[in-house]
């Protein structure tokens, strides 16, 4: 069942295949987070580091549990990424923990390409988890999001995803983009074109500049945090008309099949990208993401720890 | 060992100097540094002296020595990257007798007394010249303008504020007036910062994949089409540093057409990469303006052909592992060039209409012209400036191998085509790898 994962920096780190086994391990650690004693101590004895060079909540907290639940050590680190007081750089940072006998990393970082530098430059034996990288990626995201659109429509082949918002800022955007057409659906990217790479077809997905056409037979809408800096360098004229215009309300949400699920990869800001009606709905997904974090997680850090030395275990 | 060149014999080498026409095997003569004779049988009987050193041709190839519009030597203030000594070493090996240094030291060279410092020590350290290029306004800061008439005295041969643009076009307008009378080139930066702000490589396909903040060709071609206007209006001398896009080379065709007197660079990265070496993250390959698209590639080896871009120009810029060793954002811009440009370029020769003259033109006497040095000629009476070349000698640069102090290029282990073997600058041997 598992062939280890050395990193995983990037979807580009998998194939469909391998994203399937590790949705399907999750599937069985998503079990083991609803029982009265949430242990499957497949990790026991190994390591594991959350270094954080961002503020997080939500996914420092998913890892931890992740870790615990699979009975490794977990070590949290804070760290801050400016230049001007970190005095150590990050392959360095890296190659200290690596001495340490961490067995996974786990790195956020506000640069892109900060886990990919650090799993092929940073000397580390250890595997690199990327926990969001900049505006690059955030694979674990991805994969959750794939976890829980398979336990809400069966499978994701034929699905048509349409995922709005702050397209060029978002990890999140471009790890779903290569994702989830690797297991067979149709991806839309929306949003002003302020906030959409000049070359976002190269994210390999339709683009829209207005949320309608994006949302039309959708089977799934994906709204991303709009952040409050975009409306300085004047990306956005004001949080009202983003609201009007990009929001997702009840009456757009209608342009969507009738059955469509609504995902936020979280913290939401209610009421400018999403309605609290819709938040909190019959159709919103969000708090069933944040439980099958957990697993997927658990899933990735299992094959990222402990399948070198244990092939063929579970 | 001559250091002086007392007597030195080039026996039967195909010299060439497409300036002068020449393009002969022939023997060339130098006597206490100057070419004396240039002919066939020249050097049969070396002036009878013992001493003379004899090098026989044997399929190499004898060029007017290079000339660098564009190296940073990082002296003074950044001498852990290079220093002079060091960068003037590389461009020794790299064929070269001028190299003109940009102004982005610390201090920055904005007074006369920063270009003197620079010259004296060149002259401590001997062979490969310097020539200073002074900054256009004070500090770099894009504002007040500098002494240029005290900076061109001491030494400066033309003023940049490289690494920055000058962004305000009356500033920009003022500085071509100023620079007019002491007929001193102003070289630009073409970079529109507002539209670059953060930008780690070229705004395109890879920078929308890697997710890395773009620096778009249309905050180079913007400059390009201003300052050529104020170079036509003010009747200036404008030189655009290292052109990266397909637009800008259009421009620049258009003006030199309606006779703005414009001259232009090219490096050899943006002659050779794309956007796509950048995959991986690689800090190697960040540079400012940044690598960009085959279609640019395209359009500056046909302008390098047809002469719109009149010069090769390394933009040599030391960087050590401090800069280049961590996160792409953090990285700083720039890549080694003095020593690997000619190994790197022969093999352009024959491709998009590119022409062995036109290639030793554009590394020698455009570069020497638009700096208003003297171009180094294969005649006799001239000084000694040449450049002994082997054209089909393959060979890979290694890191312990290179007199550069620093390390950061992306051709490192390749193979290149054509190698440098003896320099000859100012009339003394600066470089021999003969043996």
């Amino acid at each position: 069942m598992s062939a280890r994962l050395p990193h995983l920096t990037s979807i580009r780190d998998l194939d469909a295949a391998a994203a399937e086994r590790i949705l399907d391990l999750a599937r069985e650690f998503f079990e083991v987070s609803r029982r009265p004693i949430r242990k499957a101590p497949s990790l026991q004895g190994k390591t594991i580091v959350n270094l954080f060079y961002e503020a997080s909540t939500r996914t420092r907290t998913s890892f931890e549990l992740a870790g615990k639940r699979l009975g490794a050590d977990v070590v949290n680190v804070s760290a801050s990424s400016s230049s001007t007081t970190k005095g150590e750089t990050l392959s360095d940072t890296v190659a200290n923990l690596d001495a340490m006998h961490a067995d996974v990393i786990v790195l956020r970082h506000p640069a892109s390409g900060a886990a990919h530098h650090v799993a092929t430059r940073g000397r580390a034996r250890a595997a690199v988890v990327n926990a969001g990288d900049g505006m690059h990626e955030h694979p674990t995201q991805a994969l959750l999001d794939a976890f829980t659109l398979r336990a809400a429509k069966g499978t994701l082949a034929g699905l048509t995803v349409a995922i709005c918002g702050d397209i060029a800022h978002s990890r999140v955007a471009r790890s779903n983009a290569l994702l989830l057409p690797l297991l067979g659906a149709r991806v839309r990217l929306a949003g002003p074109r302020t906030l959409l790479p000049h070359r976002a077809d190269a994210l390999g997905a339709e683009v829209f500049d207005r949320l309608e056409p994006a949302l039309a037979g959708a089977d799934v809408v994906m709204m991303l945090r709009i952040q409050q800096e975009r409306l300085s360098g004047a990306a956005l004229p004001s949080l009202r008309e983003y609201a009007r215009e990009f929001g997702l309300n009840s009456s757009r949400l209608a342009l969507a099949k009738a059955d469509a699920l609504v995902l936020h990869p979280g913290p939401i800001n209610r009421g400018v990208e999403l309605s609290d009606e819709l938040a909190d709905g019959p159709r919103s997904a969000i708090l069933d993401q944040v439980e099958a974090g957990v697993a997927v997680r658990m899933a990735v850090l299992h094959l990222c720890a402990a399948g070198a030395e244990t092939p063929g275990a579970r | 060992m001559n250091p002086t060149a007392e007597l030195l014999v080039f026996r039967a080498v195909r010299a060439f100097d497409p300036a002068r026409g020449l393009d002969a095997v022939v023997d060339v003569v130098v006597e206490r540094g100057r070419v004396t004779a240039v002919g066939a049988g020249a050097g049969a009987e070396p002036g009878g002296a013992a001493h003379a050193r004899v090098i026989e041709g044997g399929g190499r190839w004898l060029l007017p020595a290079f000339v660098d519009l564009h190296v940073h030597l990082r002296e003074p203030g950044h001498e852990y990257k290079e220093d002079i000594a060091s960068g003037l070493a590389a461009a020794a090996a790299g064929g070269y007798a001028h190299v003109c240094a940009m102004p982005n030291t610390r201090p920055v060279n904005d007074t006369r007394a920063v270009t003197e410092a620079m010259v004296a020590r060149a002259r401590e350290v001997g062979g490969v010249a310097l020539h200073p290029i002074g900054a256009i306004t004070r500090g770099l800061e894009g504002r007040d303008l500098t002494e240029m008439g005290d900076l061109q005295r001491a030494g400066a041969v033309g003023v940049s504020d490289d690494g920055r643009c000058v962004s305000s076009s009356l500033v920009m307008r003022r500085a071509l007036e100023y620079a007019r009378g002491f007929d001193l080139p102003v070289i630009q930066h073409c970079e529109d910062h507002e539209l670059t702000a953060g930008a780690d490589m070229h705004e395109g396909e890879i920078s929308a994949r890697l997710g890395l903040r773009g620096w778009p060709r249309v905050a180079e071609d913007i400059i390009v089409a201003r300052d050529l206007a104020l170079a036509g209006y003010v009747g200036a001398r404008w030189h655009a540093a290292h052109v990266s896009t397909s637009g800008a080379v259009e421009l620049l065709r258009a003006a030199k057409d309606r006779g703005v007197r414009a001259t232009a660079e090219v490096t050899p990265h943006h002659l050779l990469l794309t956007d796509e070496a950048v995959l991986g993250y690689d800090t190697g390959c960040k540079v400012n303006p940044p690598l960009r698209e085959a279609s640019d590639v395209a359009a500056l080896r046909r302008a390098l052909a047809d002469g719109t871009l009149d010069a090769i120009a390394t933009d040599h810029a030391p960087h050590s592992p401090l800069e280049k060793d961590c996160e792409i954002s953090q990285a700083s811009p720039g890549l080694i060039g003095l020593e690997l440009c000619f190994g790197l370029l022969l093999g352009l020769v024959g491709s998009d209409g590119l022409t062995l003259g036109r290639l030793v033109d554009a590394l020698s006497t455009a570069p020497a012209r638009i700096a208003g040095l003297e171009p180094p000629a294969l005649v006799p009476g001239a000084l000694a400036e040449l450049t002994l070349v082997a054209p089909d000698e393959r060979w890979s640069p290694a890191a312990g191998a290179l007199r550069s102090k620093s390390r950061n290029t992306p051709f490192l282990h390749r193979e290149l085509r054509g190698r440098v073997l003896l320099t000859i600058a100012g009339g003394r041997v600066v470089f021999d790898a003969i043996g």
